[in-house]
């Protein structure tokens, strides 16, 4: 058992192995690190295999660094190492290079940020000196004052400004207008205002402005750029998917491992016992059980044999099979449900956030008053100088400064003590569409239920327990798969296993069986079905595996209904079983039988009608219809691909944070509209002192700073939103 | 006007040096893992200049003197 864990952990972590010069490099995902006896148990742990030469743990982002001499299979030495200090490890993969773009990103942001800071600070002193010091000041010294700022001001603008540049000159190459067109816009005037000026030998620059303007806004750029590399790390941390290796026996009938893009229609694959099912094929070779769950939804597992279809994503339960490869990976069911979920994020993407939409409306105003200004001042007379200076005042003092700020500065609030409550946000933008719900949709199992535990309805000792948990570690039958986790640790001997009816063996020298009820006693031949045992020939007790609602699902629904949200359920299980569920929840609207499909077609209809729906499902059959909802949540213990999917992963692996969650979103978006309230306020006030020609530097700095401080105070009032504690 | 001239540059020289300084510890990676080495410093193997052997054995000459 532990041979075969390890060898199928180096098939998963070799391919993520680089070499650099003489050493071998590898990155890995370590969960549960959590303070520094860990940290000092990982790497000095790490350390005690004589050929690794360093171990880097890093706590802020859970990732461990290490690299060896020798070959690339030693990988499975140090996974093994993590696991049996107690941690669980996945490789970061090789080709994923986004946590890297992202730490390039944000760093960038914060040299730009500290350079701007410089600036600004310099420029500020000189600026302050001369509007205090106007009237003692000769214009020889002004201008001094005035040339220095622009000597450290043009450099620092071109550096610090280049994000907004770059994304202003990528929106006009693609003739679509943005946010960062009137940003770079308002820089760009006022540094050329304030050349000119310096050079005309004039009173007023605006070198701080500008500078203060980038500053400010480079602060709301950092913390969006520093949540989405947070929250993309805890997605991955949950992900740390399972690269799936395909095992492909050539005409020689030798094993080689082969990643599954390189599986062809007509290879045979050995699938083990435990293995996912890597592409669609036919079995020729071996009888098994088939766990199906997580594809159809079908909670009991069937029995398989040669001929039958199986489909990608099943989990082949009992003895190894050999199918025949009738799709390849990329035509098989799991690319399709992965190009559903595709074609449904396509329109997420295509969602407009606030930010965007406030700015659509707010950039031809703003551009229109300012040529109005222009225009006003020449027909009532005034120089053309004077008239450029006031439009450009115009711009400056409306530059979206609140929009670059306010939405950023709620988001960092509201996603944080969301994640502090255990509740991933993946984005700001899924926190805006969350916001706007009007009906929730569950799945059932394993999202409204779960599996539950042996003991819970029968009473049992854990004596007995033990026992039974036992004899079934040396089964690999499905339906003992919650006693296995139990780990019994008796010694087992006289093991017989008949295919089909059950397994027997003598536990600390006690007869033990585990089975179908008539292998147990012949009391009840094939009357029921569920998993039973005896202990030395007793009464035999049930252990089977069931289903119960989950202790907060009844309470979640409540509060969610009180938020004035519809409720409805749906589900590939069948009728009877969802309408037991859905009667003891109160669910009126319950769709049982729906197909992976059905389920995304269900929820587009719906919001074809003008709902807005929240899904909630773990499932592979949940991810397309997680992708196509306008928001979508997930629970930790989901597949993989739901919880690449969804917008939101409760990482407590309870329902209860998803009210806390909409309450949360909706509180974000309020302050997010209080925000653009205030600009707008703000701009009511300082756009006549502009159009006027009122405006001084003195008042654009002011204006401008008291702004941004509004802004971001009233984002941190989100701290004191708390989640209800569950009772 | 003329101490500006030193006072000035001066100024500048210093707010650089300070902004390279954060410069270079960012990218050598000072910031990467805040919560990290807050620890480190606690699991750091200690280099004592008299090491517990020098130590005890000086006690025991200290003894037999």
């Amino acid at each position: 058992m532990t041979s075969s864990a390890s060898t199928k952990a180096s098939d998963e972590l070799a391919p993520h192995v680089k070499k650099v010069g003489e050493l071998l490099h590898l990155d890995l995902i370590v969960t549960g690190a959590r303070c520094g006896g860990c940290l000092a148990k990982i790497e000095s742990g790490l350390g005690e295999i004589p050929s690794v030469r360093q171990a880097r743990m890093n706590l802020s982002s859970s990732r461990l660094h290490v690299a060896w001499e020798g070959a690339a299979s030693q990988a499975n030495l140090v996974s093994a190492k993590l696991e049996a200090l107690g941690f669980s490890s996945a490789p970061l993969k090789a080709g994923d290079t986004s946590e890297v773009v992202q730490r390039a990103e944000s760093r960038g942001l914060l040299i730009c940020m500290a350079v701007a800071a410089f600036g600004l600070m310099n420029v500020m002193i000189l600026s302050i000196a001369v509007w205090s010091g106007a009237a003692d000041m000769s214009a020889a010294e002004r201008n001094l004052f005035h040339m220095v700022s622009a000597a450290i001001a043009l450099p620092v603008v071109a550096y610090s400004g280049s994000p907004f540049f770059k994304s202003a000159w990528r929106a006009l190459r693609a003739k679509q207008s943005n946010m960062d067109l009137p940003i770079s816009l308002a820089i760009l005037l006022a540094c050329g205002l304030s050349v000119a000026e310096t050079i005309l030998r004039n009173e007023h620059v605006f070198f701080d402005a500008a500078l203060m303007l980038i500053f400010l806004l480079l602060i709301g750029r950092f913390l969006d750029a520093r949540l989405r590399a947070k929250t993309g790390r805890a997605a991955n941390d949950l992900a740390a998917l399972k690269q799936i290796n395909a095992r492909r026996i050539d005409e020689q009938g030798r094993v080689t491992d082969i990643p599954v893009v390189a599986v062809r229609a007509g290879d045979r694959l050995l699938v083990p016992a435990g293995g996912l099912i890597a592409a669609d094929g036919r079995i020729v070779k071996g009888a098994s059980m088939l766990d199906a769950a997580i594809v159809t939804g079908e909670p009991v597992p069937q029995n398989i044999g040669p001929g039958d279809v199986v489909f990608s994503g099943c989990l082949n339960l009992t003895q190894p099979i050999t199918i025949e490869v009738l799709r390849e990976a990329d035509n098989s069911f799991l690319s399709e449900i992965s190009s559903l979920v595709e074609a449904g994020q396509q329109s997420q993407i295509r969602y407009v956030q606030l930010a965007d939409r406030a700015a659509r409306a707010y950039v031809p105003i703003v551009h229109s008053l300012a040529l109005l200004t222009f225009l006003g001042w020449l027909l009532m007379g005034g120089s053309p100088r004077t008239a450029t200076l006031n439009a450009i005042a115009v711009l400056i003092i409306t530059c979206p400064c609140a929009l670059g700020l306010a939405v950023p500065a709620v988001q960092v609030v509201a996603v944080g003590k969301l994640f502090a409550a255990g509740i991933v946000v993946k984005t700001g933008h899924a926190l805006e569409r969350l916001a706007e719900i009007t009906d929730v949709v569950f799945d059932k199992t394993g999202t409204l239920t779960r599996a539950s535990k042996v003991g819970e309805f029968s009473l049992i000792t854990s004596g007995d327990l033990a026992l039974f948990s036992s004899l079934a570690q040396q089964s690999y039958h499905p339906a003992t798969a919650h006693l296995r986790e139990m780990k019994g640790q008796h010694s087992v001997d006289n093991i017989i296993e008949s295919v089909g009816e059950g397994v027997s063996g003598h536990v600390n020298g006690v007869e033990v069986r585990l089975g179908r009820k008539a292998f147990i006693s012949d009391a009840m031949p094939n009357a029921c079905s569920g998993l039973w045992g005896s202990i030395a020939g007793q009464a035999p007790i049930e252990l089977t595996a069931g289903e119960i609602i989950r202790r907060e699902a009844l309470s979640t629904l409540h509060k969610l209904e009180n938020m004035g949200l519809g409720l409805s359920l749906v589900s590939g299980d069948s009728i009877e079983r969802v309408q037991r569920v859905s009667q003891n929840l109160g669910i009126q609207n319950a769709n049982a039988l729906t197909r992976p499909g059905g389920k995304s077609e269900i929820i587009k209809a719906r919001q074809n009608e003008g709902e807005k729906i929240l899904m909630v499902g773990d499932g592979i059959n949940d991810a397309p219809a997680l992708a196509h909802a306008h928001a979508s949540a997930t629970l930790a213990s989901a597949t993989d691909i739901s919880r690449a999917t969804a917008d939101i992963v409760l990482r407590r692996d309870s329902l209860a944070g998803l009210p806390y969650a909409i309450q949360m979103a909706r509180a974000a978006r309020a302050a997010v509209l209080q925000n653009f309230a205030f600009a707008a306020i703000y701009n009511l006030l300082a756009v006549p002192l502009a159009v006027a020609g009122l405006v001084t530097p003195l008042v654009a700095a002011g204006a401008m700073s008291l702004s941004s401080i509004l802004v971001t105070l009233n984002a941190l009032r989100l701290n004191s939103i708390n989640p209800e504690p569950f009772k | 006007m003329s101490a500006l001239l030193w006072l000035i540059p001066i100024a500048l020289f210093l707010g650089t040096a300070a902004l390279f300084t954060f410069i270079w510890a960012l990218k050598s990676g000072q910031f990467d893992d805040p919560s990290g080495d807050g620890y480190r410093i606690l699991e750091c193997e200690d280099h004592p200049l008299v090491t517990f052997e020098e130590l005890s054995s000086s006690e025991s000459r200290e003894h037999s003197a």
